[in-house]
């Protein structure tokens, strides 16, 4: 019985010590819209974001008001007629790499992942699954993923005027540096 | 000991079902709370007659055309005052995100008019606690009609007319906003010496979101200064109007007892009068113009 508790507890420190960590705050996400019409690109690289290696488990946060376009009116656009960044200021993304054995972090390399996880926008939580890049360097871990989301699944409206302005998939691109996260 | 390695084991399960929302918790306490400014107090750069706290940002061009039909009660004869129109042309400019010039010419008195805006307090929540947002106004207008008396010496600075408002606003939530203007109106000429060279006002407006993209806006600017002995009868200004939204324009309905669409006129030169049926139906349309991108963005 002494053992196992011991075990048990040397396996919680383990646990502690190899949780490692990496974090940024000034991650990218961007997302991009084409029509013959006009070519829309919102840009955020103020996401914070972490990512556990020893579970696979990474989440991201980002402003809404972080967003940042070419043109401002856009931009307010976008803040009050879409996505109503004073009611719901954040979006997040839940998710886990579900193939994280194929990672070896210990090795420098670029490694194809395939995360899943809830993505919320708008308030409204969805399900998505995407594969991805991982690439273990010298400095900490990069993480690269492209996908396609749909608006209308997040409740954003979109009123017929613009409707063939703004392309019906919006194609969403995940650039991240992460650096370890001293002391976690 | 049993015990114990029970509630090591209890400590463990939980950890490993909330690892996400405890990097989520992990995540929020290394980053710092952000400052939400406020935007979108208003649609426009005016909230009908009268300019609003909101500006061009940077590098924006805004094509601003405005018309004011006769009175509604000429009418049908002069198809309720769409027969008369007056109008205003002008081009404004915001040279960076706080400060913002524009240039115009009305009929109105053959007007020239050129005016600076800038942005002093912003209203903001999150890690700055801002109640308001604060704007400073000034213009200058130049009439350019013909001398009256030609055949006295005339000054040039006798065409001038200066005008300073402190906007004062406040987004109160989605749909509500509301603006104070104090203004100050001096006129180096005037009619009659019967009329003041310096006239002060109150301003408040306020707009009211129906959907998305139209709002409900109203506007009065108060006269401190008694007309009952100026050499016309002058009457506050009140307009009440329609913003409607559609892409890069904005569309601005408006009913108004006010001729003038300069601060110089609808504040001191106000003839008509609600009760009589002096009302002026108008539209302004602005159409915003990007020449220079946004700095902000940056491109990976």
């Amino acid at each position: 019985m002494k053992r196992l508790s011991l075990l048990i507890f040397l396996l919680a420190i383990a646990i502690t010590v190899n949780a490692q960590k990496f974090m940024t705050k000034n991650g990218f996400i961007g997302f991009f819209s084409h029509t013959a019409m006009e070519d829309i690109k919102g840009d955020n690289n103020q996401v914070a974001a972490v990512l556990d290696i020893s579970t696979g488990d990474m989440v991201f946060q980002a402003l809404i008001k972080s967003f940042h376009f070419d043109r401002a009116l856009m931009e307010e656009h976008f803040n009050e007629n879409y996505m109503e960044s004073d009611k719901f200021p954040k979006s997040t993304f839940k998710g886990k790499i579900t193939n994280l054995s194929s990672v070896n972090f210990s090795k420098n390399g670029t490694y194809d992942v395939t995360v899943e996880g809830d993505l919320m926008i708008h308030d409204v939580t969805n399900k998505i699954s995407t594969k991805g890049t991982l690439e273990v360097a010298p400095e900490g871990i990069n993480a690269n993923a492209k996908f396609n989301i749909i608006p209308e699944d997040f409740k954003i409206i979109i009123p017929g005027v613009v409707r063939e302005k703004i392309n019906k998939n919006l194609e969403v691109t995940v650039i991240m540096k992460y650096a370890p996260l001293a002391g976690k | 000991m049993r015990k114990i390695s029970l509630l090591f084991l209890s400590f463990l399960i939980p950890v490993g079902i909330f690892a996400q929302d405890d990097l989520m918790n992990l995540l929020n306490e290394n980053t710092p709370k952000a400052i939400n400014y406020t935007t979108a107090t208003f649609k426009s750069t005016r909230i009908l007659n009268g300019h609003s706290i909101e500006r061009m940002p940077a590098g924006q061009l805004d094509v601003r055309i405005s018309h004011r039909f006769g009175t509604l009660n000429t009418g049908a004869y002069n198809f309720y005052g769409l027969d008369q129109a007056n109008m205003h042309l002008s081009l404004e400019y915001g040279i960076t995100n706080w400060l913002m010039v524009g240039i115009g010419r009305g009929n109105y008195e053959k007007t020239f008019d050129g005016f600076t805006k800038f942005s002093v307090l912003r209203q903001s929540s999150g890690a700055k606690e801002m109640p308001v947002s604060v704007s400073i106004f000034s213009s200058v207008a130049v009439n350019s009609l013909k001398w009256t008396d030609p055949t006295r010496t005339n000054y040039f600075s006798s065409r001038l007319s200066f005008v300073g408002q402190v906007l004062i606003a406040r987004k109160f939530n989605d749909s509500f906003s509301f603006q104070l203007t104090p203004s100050y109106v001096h006129r180096n000429m005037v009619t009659t010496e019967l009329d003041p060279n310096d006239l002060y006002a109150m301003g408040a407006g306020g707009r009211f979101k129906l959907t998305k993209r139209i709002s409900l806006n109203a506007e009065y600017y108060y006269m401190a200064n008694p007309k009952s002995y100026m050499s016309q009868q002058i009457y506050n200004p009140l307009s009440i109007g329609l913003d409607l939204e559609t892409g890069g324009h904005v569309f601005q309905f408006i009913f108004t007892n006010s001729l003038a669409m300069i601060e110089k006129g609808f504040i001191g030169e106000t003839t008509g009068s609600w009760g009589k049926g002096d009302i002026h139906f108008g539209f302004n349309i602005s159409r915003v113009f990007t020449l220079k991108k946004n700095k902000e963005k940056l491109n990976y």
